[in-house]
């Protein structure tokens, strides 16, 4: 059973049409990297599942609950879509850790808050409050940062600070995680450890969406590519099709202009 | 003679200290609300909010103070001529001249909360789209964003612009004489009519030069303490 499925899914900002009717679907534990040229939509497209845009058209469902659906007006139900994207965590290229908390803050703030509405929260609030602590140093750890829990953000690398913020959305316990070229930001020396916390993640099944330009790394973390072109999906397989031995002109066209 | 001018000097400081904090008090929440207004997605609320911050920007403080000041009672004076059982009418009436403290500290409160509401305005937006998308993602509601996460970084950009124009709202208190608030500087003044005497106008120098002096260290230790990060 597919975790993810986006149906004619189309986005236009004013006059231009971003994205043209984007359908694919994802099984539970894959990973699926999303490759293409600048502008071709790919931040529109992880946008528009993680509700940051709307879409125009199409339908999208995540673990068999649906988070958009252009066929339903009423607005008292789309908050209720809204509300199960909270299943999909999101990694920035830009990282968008708060600057004045820890990082160990960074990753329990949304959860305290969250917390709040519990109704046992006024009894128990010292057991939730460790319990989510405990949680974030567990992910903090998992990304290997656990001697930097009580650094800012302006105290660590750009990689530290990209693993932080990964932690901070593997704390949400996301049924899918998607990253917006996480390492694009780095200096190339940096792209290795984010790289490979990645790849620890899909060693533990996480099902990923991942837009990158690191074709190498696309190549043996994916399960699936897509390969996409002006605001469609020009080629969808495994990244041995895809990237190997890809059929259609543009693929190649886009794949030779990194063999250089 | 020194104790004498001393004491008379404190008591017009005192008006002085009273309209800055009151100032202060009702300035600094209601120009949040006004920036708010100024950038409401509501065209018509966002224009004339703008409207009206470039109106009382764009003119005298003094003017404004002279306007708050007269402009009531007249309004109050033509209602009670009028002949009417208009209930409006008849409210209007009722309305006598200010008090002249609680004039200069409507015109003061007003002047300032519109600085105040440009400088907000100026802060939180330059705080970046990402700071709010990364709250959206971990499904934090807009006042959650906002209160647990931007508002710090917002005050931290503000310090500076703020520690200015509160600054500059010590001295215009000064400007409360126009209509006959008896602050520092008339004191100071009266002495020259009364008694002949010039220093202690030099003397109402140094309340202000105090009275800035401290300001200056609180915003200092303010920015010392938001140091710890960068945004
Ligand atoms: N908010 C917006 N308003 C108008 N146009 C937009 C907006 N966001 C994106 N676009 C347009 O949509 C198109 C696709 O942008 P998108 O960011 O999705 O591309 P991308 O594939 O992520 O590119 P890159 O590899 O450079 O990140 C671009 O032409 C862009 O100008
Ligand atoms: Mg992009």
């Amino acid at each position: 059973m597919s975790i993810l499925e986006v149906k004619d899914l189309t986005k236009s900002f004013g006059s231009t049409k971003v994205l043209k009717g984007i359908s694919f679907s994802l099984e539970e534990g894959k990973v699926l990297s999303i490759i293409g040229s600048s502008g071709s939509g790919k931040t529109t497209l992880l946008r528009c599942i993680n509700g940051l845009e709307t879409a125009t058209a199409g339908k999208i469902t995540v673990n068999e609950k649906v988070v958009f659906d252009s066929n339903i007006t009423d607005k008292k139900e789309l908050k209720a879509l809204k509300h199960n994207q909270q299943n999909i965590g999101l990694v920035f290229q830009q990282f968008n850790l708060f600057p004045q908390y820890t990082a160990l803050s960074n990753v329990t703030l949304a959860m305290k808050l969250a917390a709040k509405k519990r109704p046992d929260y006024k009894h128990n609030k010292k057991a939730i409050l460790e319990e989510i602590d405990a949680t974030a140093k567990k992910f903090l750890d998992k990304v290997g940062l656990s001697d930097k829990l009580n650094n800012y953000p302006c105290e660590l690398s750009g990689g530290q600070q990209q693993r932080v913020s990964i932690a901070r959305a593997l704390a949400m316990n996301p049924q899918i995680l998607f990253f917006d070229e996480p390492t694009s930001a780095l200096d190339p020396e940096l792209t290795g450890e984010i790289l490979k916390t990645i790849r620890q993640l899909a060693e533990d099944n996480m099902t990923m969406v991942i837009v990158t330009h690191e074709m190498n790394f696309a190549k043996d973390v994916s399960d699936e590519v897509i390969f996409m072109d002006d605001g469609v999906i020009a080629e969808h397989g495994t990244p041995e099709e895809v990237l190997v031995n890809p059929k259609n002109p543009r693929t190649r066209a886009f794949l030779n202009t990194y063999e250089k | 003679m020194f104790l004498t001018v001393t004491k008379a000097l404190l008591e017009g400081f005192g008006t002085t200290v009273e309209l800055f904090l009151l100032t202060l008090v009702f300035a600094l929440p209601l120009g949040l609300i006004v920036s708010f207004g100024s950038m409401s997605k509501i065209k018509p609320i966002k224009w004339l909010v703008r409207t009206f911050v470039w109106i009382i920007r764009g003119t005298p403080l003094m003017l404004q103070l002279i306007i708050v000041f007269y402009v009531p009672g007249f309004i109050g004076m033509w209602a009670r001529e009028q002949e009417t059982t208009n209930m409006f009418i008849q409210f209007l009436a009722s309305w006598k001249v200010m008090d002249r403290f609680v004039a200069a500290l409507v015109a003061f409160a007003i002047n300032y909360a519109c600085y105040f509401s440009e400088i907000y305005r100026g802060g939180i937006e330059s705080i970046s789209k990402g700071q709010y998308e990364a709250c959206s993602v971990l499904g934090m509601s807009k006042p959650q964003a906002f209160f647990h996460v931007v508002l710090l970084q917002v005050i931290k950009r503000i310090i500076p612009p703020m520690s200015n124009e509160i600054i500059t709202l010590v001295k215009d208190t000064s400007l409360a004489r126009m209509i006959s608030v008896y602050e520092v500087i008339w004191s100071g003044e009266a002495f020259i009519k009364s008694e002949g005497l010039l220093w202690p106008l030099f003397y109402t120098g140094a309340f202000f030069l105090v009275g800035c002096g401290i300001l200056t260290i609180i915003f200092n230790r303010i920015e010392k303490k938001l140091s710890y990060f960068s945004v």
